[in-house]
């Protein structure tokens, strides 16, 4: 009987290692796809496409003041802070100034998540982590975010923030962990139980009538009256995602 | 030609432990700063919520695109027969498959949630881009591992064109993808553009070769094995070619976007205001990575040295690194046009430049994806004949008799004419 060299031996090993390695990095990718997704919520409780729903801002209702108050209720609300890095802060909404560079008007309004009806985030995410739901609110689904942040490339409005640190005290409704995106939630967690957005609800104190919310597929609803009555703008309306966020006076 | 014979590197030298040894500390060190940055989070990081990659996607990107150009070579022999190129096919397979290995590798560990990454291999979103990329990455790895089988198996040796050109259309197909990554996004003024996909591809050949040619002459060099002009000629030419085409490629990127009034402002940042960016493009992307490469393989002067050949490939690597870094990181500098023909600003920097500075964290990541592609290398040639034993003139190139031949017909004909 002939003795195995020793480097065939090694070699041997070398290779059983390569394959099993190889094994590892390939199935997941076509047996493990097969695998059963998440159960949904049930019937009963699930969001429908029966609802639309929407924001109307009014611009000519606000001025700096308000906007800053609305970003300070967002920011209560969701129990947001600012990191430790002002470029690391998370900011669901806020206060974007503008001024025309011919004319010279100025306008100050609140930008935050558009909650598109065809959400470039949504279409990038790897997972599906990034997600519209029936009625139209675009979350992220904390569970399956991988913190790849191609969404955040992707948002043609700057809506996302990822998160740099960690942070202590996150209220059970917004999650916002470290390692994972997230962006405005349009207060799913008070729309789901008959309230409005945390924004929306401030702005009724210092600007009456600035901020409009509601299910924009019901004819009756006083968003739907509003826009059927006056033009409304939507920002890169170019981009053919079709915002639910809505802004008069622009 | 002579029959070309394959052996593993003997790997027992002072040397080979030595290079063994700085490789691994060099992974361990990225995979340290990896774990660190998960630990702490990305705060660590130079990069934020207005530019989101940085330093790691430049270097994973810059990986994945020159794994599937590595791959060229081998699809110079199998796919359309050139002789010369067949020796080279095992060693520009395993390159790729390492270098893809090495980029992919810093993408998952500077992912937010790396203890996620098997979300990403069971929860799929068929629309994203990315999703096509991880099939594609996957399946590169089969189909190159595959495409070696054949290679180095005598009895499935006529299994090697039919592979060979599956593996050459999936590296197309890969690299058009890893193109759209950015070319799928609308929103930005930088990379919304078709040319991305072909761009890429035509910059996958230049860094797939540079580095497959650094690494030839160092494993010949090293391992004292011959490596003759005639390849060496062959390949340099070839990569001015690549070099050239990828220049093409941002004239055409460049002046599309000089022509069109809504992108002037991005080609201005990009050619003429954008500093660092600005830099990056004419002194690294073009100066260091296009002009100095295509005279160092082309000038009469330096164009027979290997040392020169050696320099344009680093010119071509540190070229190749700066076109990532001003695509992705400038792509992301450049403040998102919300409002048309307005000036905008707020407290989430909108409507200025984005200022970035990359963290030793995250570089030492980056190299970190280099070493770990480099390492694999290492050990893989150390237990299977990737590598020739000889690739001198006599060996390698097939019209060598031919031309001495002809050169001694013409010593000939010019000594009967004296």
């Amino acid at each position: 009987m002939t003795k195995r060299c020793p480097t065939d031996t090694v070699r041997r090993q070398v290779l059983v290692g390569a394959s099993a390695l190889a094994g590892v990095a390939l199935t997941p990718g076509f047996v493990l796809m097969t695998a059963p997704k998440a159960a949904a919520k049930t019937a009963s409780e699930a969001a429908t496409d029966k609802t639309r729903w929407g924001l109307l801002i009014d611009t000519g209702k606000l001025d700096k003041a308000a906007c800053d108050a609305l970003v300070a209720a967002c920011n209560a609300e969701h129990g947001l802070k600012p990191a430790s890095r002002a470029e690391a802060s998370a900011q669901w909404v806020r206060r974007v100034d503008i001024k025309d560079k011919t004319t010279g008007a100025t306008k100050s309004l609140p930008v935050m998540c558009q909650h598109c009806e065809n959400p470039p985030c949504a279409d990038v995410c790897p997972t599906g982590a990034s997600f519209r739901r029936a009625d139209g609110i675009v979350l992220v689904d904390k569970h399956i975010c991988i913190g790849c942040r191609y969404c955040m490339l992707a948002c043609p409005y700057k809506a996302r923030s990822f998160g740099y640190e960690p942070v202590s005290d996150q209220k059970p409704s917004s999650p916002h962990g470290v390692g994972t995106v997230s962006a405005c939630t349009l207060c799913v967690h008070r729309v789901d139980v008959g309230g409005i957005p945390a924004c929306v609800e401030a702005c009724q104190g210092i600007a009456p009538g600035a901020m409009l919310f509601g299910d924009l597929k019901d004819p009756d609803s006083a968003i739907s009256k509003k826009v059927s009555e006056i033009m409304v703008t939507r920002i890169r309306a170019d981009l053919g995602v079709e915002p639910g966020v809505l802004y008069a006076g622009l | 030609m002579a029959k070309v014979e394959f052996r593993e590197v003997e790997g027992r030298s002072g040397e080979y432990y030595t290079l063994l040894g700085g490789l691994a500390f060099l992974a361990a060190c990225g995979l340290g700063a990896a774990a660190y940055t998960d630990h702490v989070g990305h705060i660590i990081t130079g990069m934020g919520n207005a530019i989101p990659w940085g330093i790691p996607h430049v270097f994973a990107i810059f990986l994945i695109v020159a794994a599937s150009g590595a791959l060229n070579v081998a699809s110079i022999g199998t796919v359309f027969g050139k002789v010369m190129y067949k020796p080279l096919a095992r060693l520009s397979g395993l390159l790729a498959f390492c270098l893809l290995a090495g980029g992919l590798s810093i993408l998952v560990l500077d992912l937010g949630r790396p203890d996620r990454l098997v979300i990403s291999m069971t929860h799929f979103n068929l629309k994203s881009i990315f999703v096509w990329n991880i099939n594609f990455y996957m399946g590169f790895f089969a189909v190159v591992a595959a495409y070696l089988w054949v290679s180095m198996d005598w009895r499935l040796t006529g299994l090697t064109k039919p592979v060979g050109i599956l593996a050459f259309m999936w590296r197309l197909a890969l690299t058009s993808c890893t193109g759209w990554v950015f070319g799928f996004i609308v929103a930005r003024q930088g990379w919304d553009a078709a040319v991305m996909a072909p761009m890429f591809i035509v910059l996958s050949f230049a860094y797939g070769l540079a580095i497959f040619l650094l690494v030839l002459m160092a494993s010949s060099a090293w391992t004292r094995r011959p490596l003759g002009d005639a390849v060496v000629k062959k390949l340099k030419n070839l990569l001015g070619v690549f070099v050239a085409g990828g220049l093409y490629f941002a004239v055409v990127q460049h002046l599309t976007n000089m022509y069109a009034t809504e992108h002037h402002g991005f080609t201005r940042f990009i050619l003429l205001e954008g500093g660092a960016f600005t830099t990056m493009f004419w002194i690294g992307q073009v100066l260091i990575g296009s002009v100095l490469p295509m005279i160092l393989v082309w000038y009469p002067g330096t164009a027979g040295s290997r040392q020169a050949v050696g320099l344009a490939c680093v010119s071509v690597v540190i070229g190749g690194l700066s076109q990532m870094f001003v695509t992705i990181v400038g792509g992301l500098a450049y403040p998102l046009v919300l409002f048309p023909g307005m000036e905008v600003s707020s407290s989430f920097f909108d409507g200025v430049v984005n200022s970035y500075s990359p963290s030793i964290w995250e570089i030492t990541l980056g190299i970190g994806g280099i070493a770990i592609a480099l390492l694999m290398l290492t050990i893989a040639i150390k237990f299977l004949r990737f590598l020739p034993v000889d690739l001198s003139d006599e060996v390698a190139d097939p019209h060598h008799r031919k031309i001495e031949a002809a050169d001694s017909e013409v010593v000939a004909e010019a000594a009967e004419a004296a």
